[in-house]
């Protein structure tokens, strides 16, 4: 049964009030012109001191990229983007890099605050806020902080902005950077190879344990910009990380084009946690504005037993392409994703995972909650694989979707390939639809519309809620009911 | 306490209840008899506020608040507790968290303050133990996987933490072996008092053998029709439902 009648007419109302994260930072930006060019990509490179091979690639990148066209076989519609009219480039004023934070402008400091996001070091050090996170804050095209960088630095972790990594470890960039996401991988990921301007870095050396969470938070804020992050992070044998990472955006009528690339590397024995709560502005309740969120994200178990772990939770975004996979190469590695995509009002989210089995013994572990409701689409697509030389190859696949009222819809696109007999994959799937007599229940308790909703969704969710670091399982939880909020009537 | 005057009442075209006259006072127990299909459960669920159901006539007033122009939500704060004839699963939900989300949503409508989780953990421990219902399931999901009768008492643990004024018991003892049939109503009678009344809807006389009544009604064709003491129900159980059916087809 679907909930009721009135759940329509209330997700009319939705507005785009309940997003808090909205606001506008006014501020003195600089920006490449309009459009993009050879000179463009040049102008990037050069506004970031880098090396000749690091133009090079980016060139490379450029002209590899005229001569492709934008992927069409996800389930989302979007107006035709006309990449002439963007900026690839905006920075505050006089910034190509984090500066201490004595010096940076005060009104992105006052953002960062305004979200939540921690960079003074010293108030977190006296727990005033979230204690033992180590934060990189991309402001639009450049890293304005990174806090606790001499901290990690005492461990030999390495976690700076890409930008500057180029400059200070090329010797590991050269190495890592494209070498799990080619720069040809497909048409967003060849963008952002040539215009990508920022992101973070880290690199963890054999058998060190990163003592504190490492999280980049990004922020687009200037208009008509698109944000092009690039993140690669390496953890060599033994070691272990856990990386988090956030983003929100202002509130806009026009469409934002977010086109990202994370690489992950996980050597012999080392396991690397990666977990996201992205919350870009979705748009408003007619589907007017929002981020276009196309991103690659793919991690690589190049060592034996090593392990990758990826953790969603996806709630903003007009438009969500997302599959953030593994590459099981390692002989004895596991690859894990768990996500939670909830869609509301006219998001549409295409999202989902690759295992790609090539090692021996390899497992891998899908668990996908989607829930849709206002007028969203919401599909999971996702991809098991076993090379033929995949001998003793698992897989077990989740993936539970969630309705909330009947104008709202939800798909399961699962692919397998098995080349090798002895590999085993296992997939359940299930639909279900939040029951008039569940609501009825929780309310004759005393629990209202949306509390009940609520409710049951976060009891949906908490498999994979249960995957996330602790304060961002709270914050997630929380971002659930915000971003539900006018789901029922 | 609770009064329903001419209560009129449709479902998709279909008329259940037809003018429907019931008074509950301060401390009753009132019986609700009646055969399949004279429209017991649907006075529960209206009386509860569950959606689907037309209201074409009547009123619902408990203690002076009109019952009917309230959500769920609200009655359940204003007092009004339905023991489900089948209570429905939350999957992924601990039992404890509902319980207290529950409890703490009526205690802010009512501007109450909220309860801590070591003082509710306290109050659900103490009437779990009455009930027999062991704390392992109170770490489970909310009715996931409980037998039939493990949903009953743990209808009437929320129905002790919540303490309602107006008890509805939809059919309680269905389904009920007659340990767990103790067990209930015992749980039942603990909760008597004189500022808490209880509408008992149920086929049996079997039931009231343990929550004895202070009145009977006997529903049929969605009317009481007839209203007595506790030794109505068993003549009813003496002589069937027939006479009321063929009163009722006559009317």
């Amino acid at each position: 049964m679907p909930a009721v009648q009135e759940t329509i007419d209330r997700v009319k109302l939705i507005d785009v009030d309940q997003y808090k994260y909205g606001f506008e930072t006014t501020i003195e930006m600089e920006k490449a012109p309009k459009g993009l060019s050879e000179d463009i990509v040049r102008f990037i490179s050069k506004k970031k001191d880098e090396p000749e091979w690091m133009t090079e690639w980016r060139l490379d990148a450029y002209r590899r990229w005229l001569t492709m066209r934008e992927p069409r076989w996800a389930r989302v519609q979007y107006p035709p983007i006309d990449y002439d009219e963007l900026y690839y480039y905006a920075a505050p004023k006089g910034m190509t890099g984090p500066t201490s934070i004595d010096e940076l402008d005060p009104e992105i400091l006052k953002t960062y605050e305004k979200l939540g996001i921690p960079l003074r070091e010293v108030e977190m050090l006296e727990g005033i806020q979230r204690p033992n996170v180590a934060v990189d804050a991309v402001f639009d095209s450049v890293s304005v902080a990174t806090t606790f960088k001499a901290e990690l630095a005492k461990a030999g972790v390495i976690f700076m902005p890409i930008s500057e990594a180029i400059r200070e470890h090329p010797e590991l960039v050269r190495k890592y950077l494209g070498s799990v996401v080619p720069v040809t991988d497909n048409f967003f990921a060849t963008l952002n190879s040539a215009v990508f301007s920022d992101g973070s870095f880290v690199y963890v050396p054999p058998g060190v344990r990163c003592p504190m969470e490492l999280s980049t938070y990004f922020r687009i804020n200037e208009r008509n910009t698109g944000q092009f992050e690039r993140t690669l992070i390496i953890a060599d044998k033994g070691s272990y990380v856990s990386y988090l990472e956030g983003c929100t955006a202002p509130r806009r009528d026009e469409n934002q084009l977010h086109a990202a690339v994370v690489e992950l590397i996980a050597l012999d024995d080392a396991e690397i946690k990666y977990s996201t709560v992205q919350n870009w502005y979705p748009g408003d309740s007619e589907g007017k504005g929002g981020i276009f969120n196309f991103v690659t994200k793919r991690g690589d178990c190049r060592g034996r037993n090593s392990v990758i772990t990826w953790t969603q939770v996806e709630t903003g975004s007009a438009i969500t392409w997302k599959y953030p996979s593994c590459i099981l190469r390692g002989d004895g590695s596991r690859g894990e994703f768990y996500s939670i995509a909830i869609s509301n009002g006219r998001q549409q989210v295409d999202s989902g995972t690759k295992m790609i089995h090539l090692g021996k013994n390899t497992t891998s572990r899908v668990i996908s909650k989607g829930i849709a409701a206002g007028k969203s689409d919401n599909t999971y697509r996702g991809l098991v694989s076993a090379h033929r030389r995949a001998t003793g190859a698992r897989n077990f696949t989740n993936c539970d979707s969630l309705l909330i009222g009947n104008q709202c819809g939800a798909h399961t696109v699962p692919y397998l390939e098995s080349n090798n007999s002895t590999a085993v994959f296992e997939h359940e799937a299930t639909t279900s639809k939040i029951s008039e007599d569940q609501m009825f229940y929780c309310m004759q308790r005393g629990l209202g519309e949306e509390e009940a909703v609520a409710l049951i969704v976060n009891g949906f969710v908490k498999d994979v809620l249960q995957q996330l670091p602790m304060e961002f399982a709270v914050e997630a939880q929380k971002l659930i009911s915000i971003s539900l909020e006018g789901s029922v009537g | 306490m609770l009064e329903i005057r001419n209560l009129v009442v449709q479902i998709e075209d279909n008329r259940i209840l037809n003018g429907l006259n019931l008074t509950v006072h301060d401390g009753e127990v009132a019986a609700i008899m009646g055969p399949n299909g004279s429209g017991k459960s649907t006075l529960s669920y209206v009386i509860a506020g569950k959606e689907d159901y037309e209201v074409l006539d009547g009123e619902i007033v408990l203690d002076g608040q009109n019952l009917l122009e309230m959500e769920p939500d609200q009655r359940a704060a204003a007092g009004v507790f339905l023991a489900f004839q089948y209570p429905l699963e939350i999957p992924g939900v601990g039992t404890m968290t509902f319980l207290k989300a529950a409890l703490n949503a009526q205690r802010k409508a009512r501007g109450e303050p909220e309860l801590t989780t070591p003082e509710l953990m306290k109050r659900v421990n103490a009437v779990g133990e009455k009930l027999e219902i062991s704390r392992d399931f109170l770490k489970r999901a909310l009715n996931v996987g409980f037998s039939g009768g493990e949903k009953k008492r743990m209808e009437i643990l929320q129905m002790a933490l919540l303490e309602p004024k107006f008890c509805i018991l939809d059919e309680t003892d269905s389904g009920l072996d007659i340990d767990a049939l103790r067990i209930v109503s015992e749980g039942v009678n603990a909760l008597r008092s004189p500022d808490r009344s209880f509408l008992v809807i149920t086929h049996y006389q079997r039931l009231l053998n343990h929550i004895v009544p202070d009145t009977v009604h006997v529903m049929s064709s969605g009317r009481i029709v007839r209203s007595g003491g506790k030794e109505l129900a068993l003549e009813l159980e003496a002589n069937g439902y027939a006479d009321y059916r063929q009163q009722a087809e006559a009317a």
